[in-house]
């Protein structure tokens, strides 16, 4: 049985390719479509094993965050964030129920759920839903069936700036039929500092979660899975908007089905029903100056399933994926007048959309010779929405009196991708083209106010398909003991979904600057380069340089907000035996293609050194790995292109990862 | 889990619902009853008839108030069907006496008992101070008379403003509908009369009633789409659309303005002039 080993994020692949090709070349091991990974792994090749998902996603090559506090970042791919990139969670699509992004739905995870997540640049993360920008998966830790055992872990860990505690264990146990896994986690944070020993309000959150697999083998080839994430943050502060959260809550359940056929040419056929549900409240209380107290509940719920399967015919590797989601969304906005007499004002800001998709994604992966391959892929899709309260859609009607309540649309994708390699050199080019459907925000948002922008916006149901033509390179060049990879992707959207200012319409948030409508541009481009290179001075001693620069403008050649610098990161890795050890870089140029027309300033550049060290302490059958870092050693002051309303980074902080394994 | 569970027993209250409503069909044969949505508020009587007062909600307030009636012959005990209706009501002040803007009485359905039109209260009554209201009405040409003194308290929004014109006319603004404001493009009507004397306050025709509904308690801000009143034909009340985005208190402020584009009355609302003199209020 040949093991990937699988890290929980992948900082080493720039591109899925190399994966891809090794796929195609080396057929997987029947069995390995079960067992993928296991838990006691991820700590010894980290760090910072108890950091959060958000931090572990930021090493991503391609993967940045946007940060309105210390929690709840959200992802963005290739400069591209929520409404254009497709994150899930083993395939389950999951949507926030916050009209104010502050539950990406990485924020209803663990690292202690995960195993690995996978990125995929544009169309060729279209398996599970349409994207533009790419797509994250985020694979849950699973068990393989083997000898009778049982595993404990205890987790502890403590860090220094935001007084963050954290407690976790996990219990799992396998035996040739059946496995368990649970774990929980919780977190507790303050405020953080940011350089100079500046406190940020509001800052502070506390989060609990547990989840629980559960896996029995009822045939020789056939499997069915339980899985449960129950998640809770409560006390939430985002410094950089005006609200706080008191309560985000989500149950993620699923139920899953492997065949393993015996027959070739199928290697295996997975399906999953799943069913999530998300609460999400937001709360002005505890804010020292409020125009006007207000309530801002979501709900979000999907009902989902897809069934996945994959095979091997001569050069053929294929893969079919039939999915298909249910998804409510509903946000509501209280506001309450001084003058206790007078009703309170009311209004849907989400109209109870339900959103229905039904889709079938197809890939063959061609290993052309010994060297080369050559990947297709293709998705059609069938997306509809429907306004369900009567009172959202007659609201929504006062800005559209012809919209009706329904409206069904259609997304294709389609993407190709030849890659060859021969000795030390690899190079690979791909065409993509994919479309997206308007979120429910940027479809029928009502009065959203964007605390950056100082806009209120309003959806618009009239929005076609955004369409995206992308192209991508890479060039590689590989010996034993250094490796370097360019990739490239180029992004041509049109209608591009953006907010433009109505100056008839009067904003209806105290002190708001005006009212933007969704609106498609003409186009859009994003272009995106990284280099990364890394070097084995010896056999302990690995050198790591990468380094990502992103340019965006829209039809008017007008620079899109959000769009990364350049941005670098190096680091000196030491490994040997029980010693893990590493001194590192971070840094962005400062910014100076910044969007002016949408609201953005420019950032200043900054740069922050991080160093860890981590030991192994055998005690027979059991370990106890001991991790100390310190993050921003000379205590930098900074903000990114990625900070909401530029809220600064933490300062310096040192954290202690204490892990236990029984 | 518990929300599946929920949409199962919503599944079984649909179902059953479907089961039980397609039983009851069959008797859906009864004629439409003129008196539906309707509540008598007022019977009073003269020698030979009572009349009954009939409004959408409750009594009557000061305002735009639409009134039906039915005249019920006393010794027959059966409704009049072909009575040719007019109304006068009167304020009762203690140095004089004054009408109010009201409507032409008219037959809602032929063959029905009910009679139907506006009266705008331009004013409450209070400790001394009252309204009668007066029913004349020809059977068969034989006029007959029936007056009674009518409850008419102030309204808690205000929704009629009496002023002096910069034309130096008398007028009288008063709002309509809609009854039920929701949050959606609601059609809004509103009644403008003239004082031409003290009896009379006829339709004023061609002018039109600029609105601008404002969140007082929120930053005083707007809606969008909305569209000025005005009338469909002459003697019409004035029809536009009212935008409402959230419930709560609204001030919808108005500018009266005549055939010219001359306002009359009434203020544009600015970041200094926060509301208009002339004014409507609703809170839903």
């Amino acid at each position: 049985m040949k093991k990937t080993i699988v890290v929980l994020l992948l900082f080493t692949f720039s591109f899925s390719f190399s994966q891809e090709q090794k796929d195609t070349l080396i057929p997987k091991d029947l069995k390995e479509v079960i067992v993928i990974g296991k838990k006691s792994q991820i700590h010894e090749k980290q760090g910072k094993s108890l950091g959060t998902i958000d931090e572990f996603l930021q090493k991503g090559n391609k993967v940045d965050m946007i940060k309105r506090g210390a929690y709840a970042w959200e992802p963005i791919i290739n400069s591209m964030s929520t409404e254009r990139t497709l994150i899930t969670i083993d395939g389950m699509r999951i949507f926030g129920a916050c009209t104010d992004k502050m539950d990406p739905i990485t924020s209803y995870v663990e690292v202690s759920n995960l195993s690995e997540a996978t990125v995929h640049s544009g169309q060729q993360g279209s398996c599970f839903g349409s994207t533009i920008g790419g797509a994250i998966d985020l694979k849950r830790n699973q068990n393989t069936f083997g000898n009778q055992k049982w595993d404990f872990t205890l987790n502890s860990g403590f860090e220094t700036n935001n007084k963050q505690k954290i407690i976790g264990s996990s219990i799992s146990y396998v035996d040739s039929l059946y496995y368990f896994d649970t774990d929980f986690m919780l977190r507790d944070a303050d405020n953080y500092k940011a350089g100079n020993d500046s406190e940020i309000m509001f800052s502070q959150f506390r989060k609990f979660n547990f989840s629980g697999t559960s896996g029995f083998k009822f045939h020789k080839n056939k499997l069915l899975e339980a899985s449960v994430i129950y998640d809770k943050a409560t006390d939430v502060g985002y410094p950089a908007l005006p609200m706080d959260v008191s309560l985000a809550e989500a149950l993620i359940t699923s139920l899953k089905f492997v065949v393993v056929p015996k027959a070739t040419p199928f290697k295996d056929w997975e399906t999953k029903v799943y069913f999530n549900t998300i609460t999400h409240r937001m709360d002005d209380t505890k804010r020292p100056f409020v125009p006007i107290h207000m309530d801002m509940p979501g709900w979000s719920e999907t009902f989902g399933m897809y069934s996945k399967l994959t095979g091997v015919k001569d050069k053929h590797h294929f893969l079919v994926n039939l999915s298909s989601f249910y998804n409510k969304s509903v946000a509501e906005m209280t506001m309450y007048p001084e003058n206790p007499n007078e009703s309170p004002m009311f209004m849907y800001t989400w109209p109870d959309v339900r959103t229905f998709y039904a889709g079938v994604f197809a890939e063959d992966n061609i290993a052309i010779t010994c060297h080369s391959s050559l990947k297709f892929s293709i998705s059609l899709g069938s997306h509809s929405n429907d306004v369900a309260s009567e009172f959202g859609l007659q609201s929504l009607q006062i800005f559209y009196p012809n919209m009706k309540a329904e409206n069904t649309r259609f997304l294709k994708s389609f993407s190709t991708n030849y890659i060859y390699n021969k000795g030390a050199f690899e190079y690979g080019f791909g065409l993509g083209y994919g479309e997206r459907a308007p979120s429910v925000s940027e479809g029928y948002g009502f009065y959203l106010f964007n605390s950056s922008d100082r806009f209120d916006y309003i959806g618009n149901p009239n929005l076609e398909n955004e369409k995206s033509i992308e192209g991508n390179l890479f060039l590689g060049y590989k010996l034993k003991k250094f490796n370097t990879k360019i990739t490239s992707s180029y992004f041509h959207i049109s209608n591009y979904i953006i907010g433009k200012p109505d100056d008839s319409l009067i904003p209806m948030t105290i002190g708001a600057n005006g009212v933007k409508i969704y609106t498609a541009m003409d186009y859009a481009m994003i272009f995106n380069i990284d280099f990364s290179t890394e070097f084995e001075f010896s056999k302990y001693f690995k050198w790591n340089f990468h380094i990502l620069y992103s340019r965006g403008k829209d039809s008017d050649s007008n620079n899109l907000p959000l769009i990364n610098p350049v941005s670098y990161r190096t680091s000196l890795n030491y490994n040997k035996q029980k010693i893990i050890a590493s001194f590192e870089c971070i840094g962005n140029t400062a910014q100076t293609q910044f969007g002016s027309v949408y609201g953005e300033s420019s950032t200043a550049d900054f740069a922050i050194l991080n160093a860890t060290i981590g030991y192994k302490f055998p005690f027979g059958n059991n370990k106890i790995y001991v991790k100390v870092g310190v993050e921003n050693i000379l205590d930098g002051y900074y903000t990114t292109y990625a900070d909401w309303n530029k809220i600064p980074q933490m300062g310096r902080n040192v954290f202690v990862n204490v892990l236990i394994s029984l | 889990m518990k929300s599946f569970l929920k949409y199962i027993i919503a599944l079984t209250i649909i179902v059953t619902t479907l089961i039980f409503t397609s039983c009851s069909s069959d008797d859906d044969t009864t004629t439409t009853d003129e008196l539906a949505e309707l509540t008598k508020f007022k019977e009073f009587s003269n020698d030979t008839h009572t009349i009954e007062l009939y409004k959408h909600m409750e009594g009557l307030e000061q305002g735009f108030n639409e009134i039906s009636l039915r005249i019920k012959d006393k010794t027959t005990n059966e409704y009049i069907k072909n009575a040719e209706v007019s109304w006068m009501p009167i304020m009762h002040m203690a140095m004089m006496n004054h009408s109010c803007p009201k409507s032409a009485v008219e037959k809602v359905t032929a063959n029905g008992t009910l009679y139907e039109g506006y009266i705008v209260f331009q004013m409450a009554q209070n400790a001394t101070e009252y309204w009668d209201l007066q029913v004349n009405y020809t059977i068969d040409g034989i006029t007959f008379s029936a007056t009674s003194i009518i409850d008419v308290p102030a309204s808690m929004e205000r929704n009629v403003n009496t002023f002096m014109g910069s034309d130096g006319a008398r007028y009288i603004v008063a709002y309509a509908e809609p009854h039920h404001p929701a949050v959606a493009l609601n059609d809004i009507e509103i009644g403008v009369f003239k004082m031409q004397d003290m009896m009379n306050f006829p339709v004023v025709d061609g002018f039109k009633v600029k609105i601008d509904p404002r969140m007082p308690s929120m930053g005083n801000h707007s809606s969008p789409n909305n569209v000025d009143a005005i009338q469909s034909s002459n003697g019409e009340l004035y029809e536009g659309k009212l935008a409402l985005t959230m419930t709560g208190y609204w001030k919808i402020n108005l500018q009266l303005e005549n055939a010219e584009g001359t306002v009359l009355k009434g203020e544009t609302i600015t970041d200094t002039t926060t509301e208009s003199s002339i004014f409507f209020e609703i809170e839903f």
